[in-house]
């Protein structure tokens, strides 16, 4: 079935299952590999993408419940300053070990600073405590939020 | 365990001419590969005549950091800026390379000489080069940025315009050449972000799930709930009706369970349809032995063993038995730990391409030459017909020291005739893992009334099959206090197992650590000492115990060094409030000495907080790069806490009761408290920092517990509703 998809700010036309999850329409219909495949069961967040601005799991959200909403995943986040100012804060502070889950820490990071622009540790723990770092850069992803926020870290 | 580590000078650099006039640099493991290294496609350092300069990392990158590291080391011998060299990812290919793993914590250990020297031979090149073409003796020559300079005539080069130029001299002889003092280091121990964060960041393809080829498709291997059963019979017309599929078959089991288990293999264009038509499969199992295993049943039978006498002997000194029977006070205590899944973020997964009898592999692999050999035999191809592309891994943690999901991906693609991309479903991962092994320790101890351990006993019942220890479940003969107590004996009990074991995170030490540091505290407590005092005591004075230059030889002083130090930065000895305390321990593994200090407080409800860890890590002179040091350090301490707290992987009829991470809770953001960390700079080689800072967190975090409110937990994962006020 041909759905029509906003991504990152381009139509793009799919053919996929109207029950597909959106992660699965991004990673093998699309080829957007960029939105990482964790669990599957919305325990890690490792799929976290925006629907108009808001962080939902990609591996919970089926294609058909997406309609008009505007997709945002981790290739399109430098569109914004603020996207930016993440990526920047977790080049800048090395947070990644290796790196699979940073994609979705950092789109819940931003969906975060979009509503809380100088969020407190507990606003941090709250919207990113859904999203599992197996490496553990729990400390380092804290650090670079508030980095980005311009606060002091 | 007692193999030589130290290290090997044996290499020969070998240089040539890259086409399009750039030279070239290498590092050949031995005469064999020297001769044979023009041929050979990669090398560690090419420098392009537009001063375009490339180091190829040769290890596998798991999150440990390596391929930002080990490049740094070349960088700095070959006097260039960090922000210079581009970074390229080497094949799998030992025979150029030499050793390709990660696992050991080795790297470091093994290449932090001769990677300096792989930079310095090729800037010796270049300054020759120079010298050469200005007529000047190469000693007024100066480097720096890229640059040869001469000073006296104000003349300068740069280092792609002498590429053509050195490279039609002879490489240098690597043992002689002069190496820099670090205390003109520009790059080794500065803090250097990760080469790929800027494509992590981007979400730029980059990890093994990422690899995408024409024509390829996806593929799930369906397997026996059961570890080591097989298909008896499967129907696959429902399965190849669903929508997406386009194929599927039986994959009958080859070799043993780190090869190709076997199962029933579905072809989709989409990981959801393949993984979805599970549900639409008819099949039959042939279970096998391993239905046979549960977790309450090697509880018991581990019970039964520990009341005989030890299956074999791992180590015994002095006598044992007359000892504790002369003791002034004896101490018995019995430890337990879990199996657990290493559960590295990204599944397992494997592209594979089979044209005619060439085979190419994209894997996520910590180890790709077994992969390599069990490829060759499972499929009975050449190995030299076999590439593999080392893919960056989402997390290693041992789960890719094996490689049958190599092995599945190469045999599908094969069966399926086209380009297939293998994913594990996470369930497939925590259900058919390899598993890091459960274990019992059956401890008693004698002290004089001086606080001394005058004998020490341990019966370990762990597991294996026909005497022989299943994979990464034996205990070392010199495992601590071993050879710190006179009269000693440690010995062992199997029980058997199917289910596959492997190495994870600081293999056995990961669990030893809570064991011996855990049992240690209770014996400081029982002599009425201070917890540091009776360690530093049962250390002794500082000194090497074992031989020079074996990977277990012990430095007491060393241990006494980051245990003074983190007990210093902790402030050990505070007064704190009632139901909080600070526990300390301290482990030497993969030639890594670390000690920590665990504050926490216990509420009312027995639930546990970690309010602080102090850590001391004493890993040599250098650390190569402190910001991917301390972050391998804080992940690994949060990690142990994740497994100390709440982790466990139980078996009932063979079949794994967890299945994602619902019922297997790594740690989150709220579970990690602040690490401070602090190296202590010991005159010895640098060595790895990947695993050694994991085995002392899990017996502080208990002995933190038994400070804050008198109960000892000796059982992992600690079961907080003991410590309900």
């Amino acid at each position: 079935m041909a759905t029509e998809l906003m991504v990152n700010g381009k139509i793009m036309r799919v053919e996929a299952e109207p029950d597909m999850p959106l992660l699965w329409v991004l990673r093998d219909v699309l080829g957007m590999t960029g939105t990482k495949f964790g669990c599957g069961a919305a325990y890690c967040g490792a799929c976290t993408v925006h629907l108009d601005g808001a962080p939902v799991r990609a591996c919970q959200t089926p294609l058909e419940s997406v309609g008009k909403a505007r997709i945002t995943t981790i290739e399109g986040l430098a569109a914004t300053p603020l996207g930016r100012k993440l990526q920047d804060a977790w080049v800048t502070l090395d947070v990644p070990q290796c790196g699979y889950c940073q994609a979705g820490q950092l789109m819940s990071a931003a969906a975060l600073l979009a509503e809380t622009p100088k969020p407190g540790d507990a606003e941090i723990d709250a919207a990113m405590n859904g999203n599992l770092c197996r490496c553990a850069t729990y400390t380092r992803i804290k650090a670079a939020i508030k980095l980005a926020a311009g606060a002091k870290a | 365990m007692n193999a030589p580590f130290a290290v090997s000078r044996r290499g020969f650099l070998v240089a040539g001419a890259v086409a399009g006039g750039g030279l070239w640099l290498g590092l050949a493991p031995d005469a064999e590969a020297a001769a044979a290294a023009p041929a050979a496609l990669n090398h560690w350092v090419r420098i392009a005549p537009d001063n375009a300069i490339t180091i190829v990392s040769q290890n596998p990158e798991i999150g440990q950091g390596i391929k930002t590291s080990i490049p740094m080391l070349v960088a700095e011998e070959l006097d260039v800026d960090w922000s210079q060299v581009t970074i390229e990812q080497a094949l799998a290919d030992a025979k150029t390379y030499g050793r390709q793993v990660a696992g050991g914590s080795m790297a470091t250990t093994l290449q932090y000489d001769s990677m300096r020297r792989v930079g310095a031979g090729a800037r010796a090149m270049l300054v020759a080069a120079a010298a050469a073409g200005w007529g000047v003796d190469a000693a007024t020559l100066t480097t720096g940025s890229g640059m040869v300079r001469h000073a006296a005539s104000g003349r300068s080069a740069s280092y792609g315009s002498l590429a053509e130029a050195a490279a039609k001299l002879p490489a240098p002889d690597m043992k002689t050449l002069a190496l820099k003092n670090p205390k003109d280091f520009r790059i080794i121990g500065k803090p250097a972000t990760g080469v790929d964060n800027r494509k992590v960041v981007t979400g730029a393809p980059l990890f093994g799930i990422d690899v995408t080829l024409p024509g390829m498709k996806i593929a799930v291997l369906h397997k026996c709930p059961v570890i080591g059963g097989k298909v008896a019979s499967a129907d696959l017309a429902g399965v190849k009706a669903q929508k997406g599929v386009s194929d599927a078959f039986v994959v009958a089991p080859v070799g043993d369970l780190y090869a190709l288990a076997g199962g029933v293999a579905i072809i989709a264009d989409s990981f959801w349809a393949a993984n979805k038509a599970r549900d639409a499969l008819k099949v039959t199992w042939d279970e096998g032995a391993g239905t046979g295993q549960s977790t309450p049943g090697f509880v018991a039978e581990a019970a039964r063993l520990a009341g005989q006498k030890g299956q074999q002997t791992i180590f015994e000194a002095g006598d044992p038995a007359g000892a504790m029977a002369g003791a002034a006070k004896r101490v018995k205590a019995r430890y337990e730990y879990p199996f657990l899944a290493h559960s590295p973020l990204e599944p397992m997964n494997c592209t594979a391409r089979v044209t005619g009898s060439k085979v190419e592999i994209w894997a996520p692999t910590q180890n790709p030459e077994p992969g390599r050999k069990a490829v060759a035999e499972t499929l009975g191809v050449a190995e030299s017909d076999i590439t593999i592309h080392m893919m960056r891994c989402g997390g290693g943690f041992g789960r890719r020291l094996t490689n049958e999901y190599m092995v599945e991906a190469a045999w599908i693609a094969r069966a399926a005739g086209v380009p297939v991309k293998l994913v594990w479903s996470r369930e497939d991962d925590m259900t058919h893992g390899n598993l890091r092994p459960a274990g019992f320790h059956h401890l008693e101890a004698g002290l004089d009334d001086k606080g001394n351990v005058t004998a020490w006993t341990n019966h370990f019942v762990s597991f294996g099959n026909n005497g022989q220890f299943s994979r990464a479940a034996g205990l070392d003969a010199t495992q601590f206090p071993a050879r710190f107590v006179p009269n000693f004996r440690a010995e062992a009990s199997l029980l058997p197992l199917v289910t596959p074991t492997n190495f994870m995170r600081a293999p056995a030490n990961n669990a030893f650590g809570f064991v011996m540091q855990g049992f240690i505290d209770e014996l400081a407590h029982a002599s009425g000492m201070d917890p540091v005092a009776f360690r530093l005591q049962l250390l002794g004075p500082s000194r090497l115990v074992g031989e020079v230059g074996k990977r277990d030889s012990y430095d007491a002083g060393r241990a006494r060094g980051v245990l003074q130090t983190a007990a210093k930065m902790a402030g050990w000895g505070r007064k704190l409030p009632a139901r909080s305390g600070l526990g300390i321990a301290f482990h030497f593994s993969h030639l890594g000495y670390f000690a920590n200090v665990i504050e926490v407080s216990v509420a009312a409800s027995g639930d546990v907080k970690v309010h602080k860890v102090w850590v001391a890590g004493d890993v040599g002179r250098q650390i190569v790069n402190p910001s991917g040091a301390i972050n391998q350090v804080v992940g690994s301490v949060i990690d142990a806490l994740g497994g100390t707290m709440g982790l466990a992987i139980t078996l009932k009829n063979g079949v794994i009761e967890q299945s994602n991470f619902g019922d297997y809770p790594l740690p989150r953001m709220t579970d990690a408290p602040p690490v401070e960390v602090s190296f202590v700079l010991s005159d010895n080689d640098p060595t790895g920092m990947g695993e050694p800072a994991y085995p002392a967190v899990p017996p502080a975090l208990a002995n933190a517990i038994f400070a804050a409110t008198g109960v000892r937990l000796r059982t992992m994962p600690i079961d907080t509703a003991l410590l309900k006020a």
